[in-house]
């Protein structure tokens, strides 16, 4: 453009709305998932004089525990913009083999492998590490879709879980997993302190290493990625096994917090994971969020499932409620998705 | 021929901006029935946008739109399409995984009253309508199977049959050839016989005069001519285009420049025999150390996978990269960064990240240099902010999100990005584009001291005034292919135009 009318347009000529309000807007995916857990917060605690109190809110903890775990590498993973269907069933075939090399009472009648304690550990962590190895490759290699390829990789590891347990039930886990699992040190339990300090280290990481930022940056822009120079699929890959790894970790303790290990145990909490890493405002199109978004979502379908036990409604209505609230939360997901695209824009 | 009937199209008046810059001001464009309108202008002059008005695909404008003589506004291309306007833009907009016939008739296909579709009338009429226009190929192939320019011509068939009055063409021509060419040009004059009106958008000048009656010339946004084909040639229309006495800050480059003799430094990258599908032949050419080497080309020329290649963005089919004289094959972008070699694409949204601040952006493609494991973020705004200074990028805050700066400065930061550890060889593609004057000389002159510095640079564009303005050589591509090579040599917006 040539004639003296067209100058540069500079970011602070442009007609800007209210300082406030576009605060207010940008942070709306931070704000709207607290106001909901305040809101619910309130309403079970007028609801129901059992539901604020002390012993109730170390309930809510050691409940959400396993979840948090499993959904750490799924923030990983959404915040990439891609998805992981296989944490649910990973946890499971991870609980069990670590059941699967300990050596189990006389009266379960699995073939299984007894080995010492530390080895079982090993072998099962190596064996999450394995299936989201598979889920890499698939993604990066092959050029599957994760939907898809990790609604495979489901299939495979309840496959594995069904031939390792053959329909029966084990017990015996390792003694650090059994300890870290079901027992308590100082009146907290081990549990909840393992999801607070993987939940930590996940947003250790996400904030303050190159790793990190990576993530946030594939997600945002993949091809803003691929064209700075980043190696866009190790970091896809490297997701995918993150998200396995943390989903195994959920799955040994919560075979241990559950008392057994056997087929389908994990099953609801594929579902519980996704909707906890986006009730809390991480966004599904990549980029957006983390880990403090996933902290306020765990609570948030912690206070629901365990206020909804408080108050005297009808028990299939239950799961009505809970469907119309996570809605609700995708919906507010969505547009706080499309007010920061028009304040950025 | 253009007859002494009230024109069928005309507007007045028209002006259009886009995010503050004006794409159109105070057009006014007429269209008499059966009419084959040329329209020429450089990149960016506003011929796209103003036909792009009238088909319905722009319903924000000012300015007055009269159709038979009736005032009206098009709030769709629907719209446009109901009132008898059909047009095909510059990118191939079909489906490859439909059959021919499907893509013929896409969006209207033959039903009975039940509402199937009539599988075989669709194949007859499809396959008889494509033989009206030349075109022998089984109506229920694949299309995406087919040969790229035969795509285009059943693109083309399928709106200048849609029974359309007035049928726009954006760049028909570039992915065709001679033959077919000629074809589409005998089914035009067959069209305007019948009566339909015709624009006909291309950047081949002589294709223009050939097959128009009238030729509107458009430059920056604005109508500076109009002349009946017949009385004009192509030395007054490229004129017209390029302009003469314009403002002083902009370089016209119609006088010739004088190319410097290639200096005798270490190749930087050594390109040798690159041919990829449909979209490259056997290109080769060096570039040494603190050289600018431009490569000019029409859209569609096949720069865009070119550079692409050399980012390891794509994988050629043949031939061989070679940095600094060692052979590299580039699995990923990551290897090409690696290798020394830096990016710039010519979408500014595919190279940056809108939502994260500015110093973030700048920082993404140096980080493991700055850290290792953990982020450096105080040193990552020091990189930013000495980035910033050097290339006065405005408002000059690291912190603020990218998409609040204006295009030109968002342009600078995806150089900037690359600058705070210098590459070997800078891929630029388009870097001007879009630019204000101001904004496309501090480019201009930073691209000049990062080649004074010692960098190799190439310079890919379809504007000549990008590639004049910063080329020590210059190479034309031509459908894939290098079809000249200026060195050492007089050069001039018009020798450059001549010989793509």
């Amino acid at each position: 453009m040539t004639s003296g009318e067209s100058v540069t347009v500079h970011a602070s000529d442009r007609k800007r709305p209210h300082r406030l309000a576009a605060i207010l807007r940008s942070q709306m995916r931070n704000i709207a998932p607290f106001l909901t857990l305040i809101c619910l917060f309130a309403f079970f605690s007028a609801a129901s004089p059992s539901f604020a109190t002390l012993d109730n809110l170390g309930n809510i903890l050691t409940q959400i525990s396993v979840t948090g775990i499993i959904a750490v590498g799924l923030t990983f993973v959404i915040l990439c913009a891609e998805i992981d269907l296989s944490i649910a069933a990973i946890a499971n075939v991870t609980g069990i083999a670590v059941a699967y090399f300990t050596l189990q009472e006389s009266y379960v009648n699995i073939a299984n492998v007894p080995m010492p304690g530390w080895a079982a550990i090993l072998l099962a962590l190596a064996l999450c590490a394995l299936l989201g190895l598979v889920n890499a490759f698939g993604l990066t290699v092959i050029g599957i879709p994760s939907f898809i390829m990790t609604l495979a990789m489901m299939q495979i590891a309840a496959g594995i879980s069904a031939l390792l347990v053959r329909g029966q039930i084990a017990y015996k886990v390792p003694p650090l997993v059994s300890t870290l699992g079901s027992t308590s040190i100082g009146g907290i339990p081990w549990i909840v302190i393992v999801a607070a300090l993987m939940l930590l280290g996940g947003h250790l990481v996400l904030t303050y290493t190159r790793f990190g930022r990576y993530v946030y940056m594939v997600g945002g822009n993949r091809e803003a990625a691929e064209y700075s120079g980043l190696n866009v699929k190790l970091i896809l890959g490297s997701v995918m096994v993150i998200s396995a790894v943390c989903a195994g970790i959920g799955g040994m303790l919560g075979v241990a917090h559950f008392g057994s290990a056997q087929q389908n145990e994990f099953d609801t909490y594929l579902l519980d994971s996704i909707a906890a890493v986006v009730v809390g405002g991480t966004s599904l199109f990549g980029g957006r969020g983390g880990i403090g978004n996933t902290i306020v979502g765990l609570f948030v379908l912690g206070v629901l499932n365990n206020g909804l036990d408080h108050v005297n409604i009808d028990s299939f209505l239950k799961i009505l409620i809970r469907g119309l609230i996570l809605l609700a939360a995708l919906i507010i997901n969505v547009y706080a998705q499309r007010l920061r695209e028009r304040t950025a824009e | 021929m253009p007859s002494g009937h009230q024109p069928i199209l005309e507007l007045n008046d028209i002006t259009k901006t886009f995010g503050g810059v004006e794409a159109l001001r105070g057009v006014d464009f007429a269209l008499s029935p059966g009419e084959i309108h040329g329209l020429v202008g450089e990149n960016g002059a506003g011929k796209s946008t103003l036909m792009k008005i009238i088909a319905g695909v722009h319903a924000d404008f000012s300015g007055r739109l009269k159709l038979d003589g009736r005032e009206t506004r098009f709030r769709s291309v629907r719209d446009a399409h109901a009132a008898g306007i059909a047009m095909v833009h510059q990118e191939l907009s079909v489906a490859p995984d439909l059959s021919v016939a499907e893509n013929v008739f896409l969006g209207n296909q033959p039903t009975n009253r039940l509402g199937f579709v009539q599988w075989r009338r669709m194949a007859r009429e499809a396959g008889e309508q494509l033989k009206r226009f030349g075109i022998d190929v089984d109506p229920m192939s694949r299309l995406g199977d087919l040969p790229i320019g035969l795509q285009q011509l059943i693109e083309i068939a399928r709106v200048l049959f849609s029974g359309a009055r007035i049928i726009i063409l954006d760049e028909p021509t570039s992915a065709l050839s001679p033959p077919e060419v000629e074809r589409l040009f005998a089914t035009l004059k067959r069209l305007r016989e019948e009566g339909t009106s015709i624009v006909f958008i291309s950047h081949f000048i002589e294709d223009i005069l050939r097959v128009s009656d009238v030729v509107t010339v458009f430059r920056n946004g604005r109508k500076v001519a109009e002349a009946k084909a017949a009385e004009t040639s192509k030395s007054a229309l490229i004129e017209a285009m390029i302009g003469k006495g314009r403002e002083a800050l902009e370089e016209t480059y119609t006088h010739d420049i004088m190319l410097p003799s290639p200096a005798e430094k270490p190749v930087v990258l050594n390109a040798s025999g690159l041919s990829l599908a449909r979209s490259l032949r056997d290109v080769s050419f060096d570039v040494r150390a603190g050289e600018v080497l431009g490569i000019y080309g029409f859209m569609g020329c096949g720069q865009l996978e070119l550079a692409r290649i050399l980012f390891g963005k794509l994988r050629p089919d043949q031939g061989t990269l070679a940095v600094a004289g060692n052979q590299k094959t580039f699995r990923s972008t990551a290897d090409a960064r690696r290798a020394g070699i830096a990016f710039v694409p010519e979408s500014r949204r595919d190279m940056l990240f809108h939502q994260e601040p500015v110093y973030k952006n700048i920082s993404i493609s140096v980080l493991d240099r700055i850290s290792s494991l953990l982020l450096k973020p105080s040193r990552e705004r020091e990189i930013a902010t000495r980035q910033v200074d050097q290339l006065r990028i405005r408002p000059a805050a690291v912190e603020l999100d990218l998409g609040m700066l204006s295009g030109g400065n968002q342009q600078k930061v995806a150089l900037a990005k690359w600058l705070s550890y210098p590459p070997r060889l800078l891929v630029l593609c388009e870097p001007t584009r879009g630019m204000d004057v101001g904004a496309k000389n501090d480019v201009i002159h930073i691209v000049r001291d990062l080649g004074a510095k010692g960098l190799a640079i190439i310079v890919l564009s379809t504007e000549p005034e990008t590639v004049l303005s910063l080329a020590d050589r210059v190479l034309v591509l031509k459908r894939g292919a290098v079809v000249r090579e200026f060195s050492n040599e007089r050069i001039s917006k018009d020798r450059l135009l001549e010989a793509a």
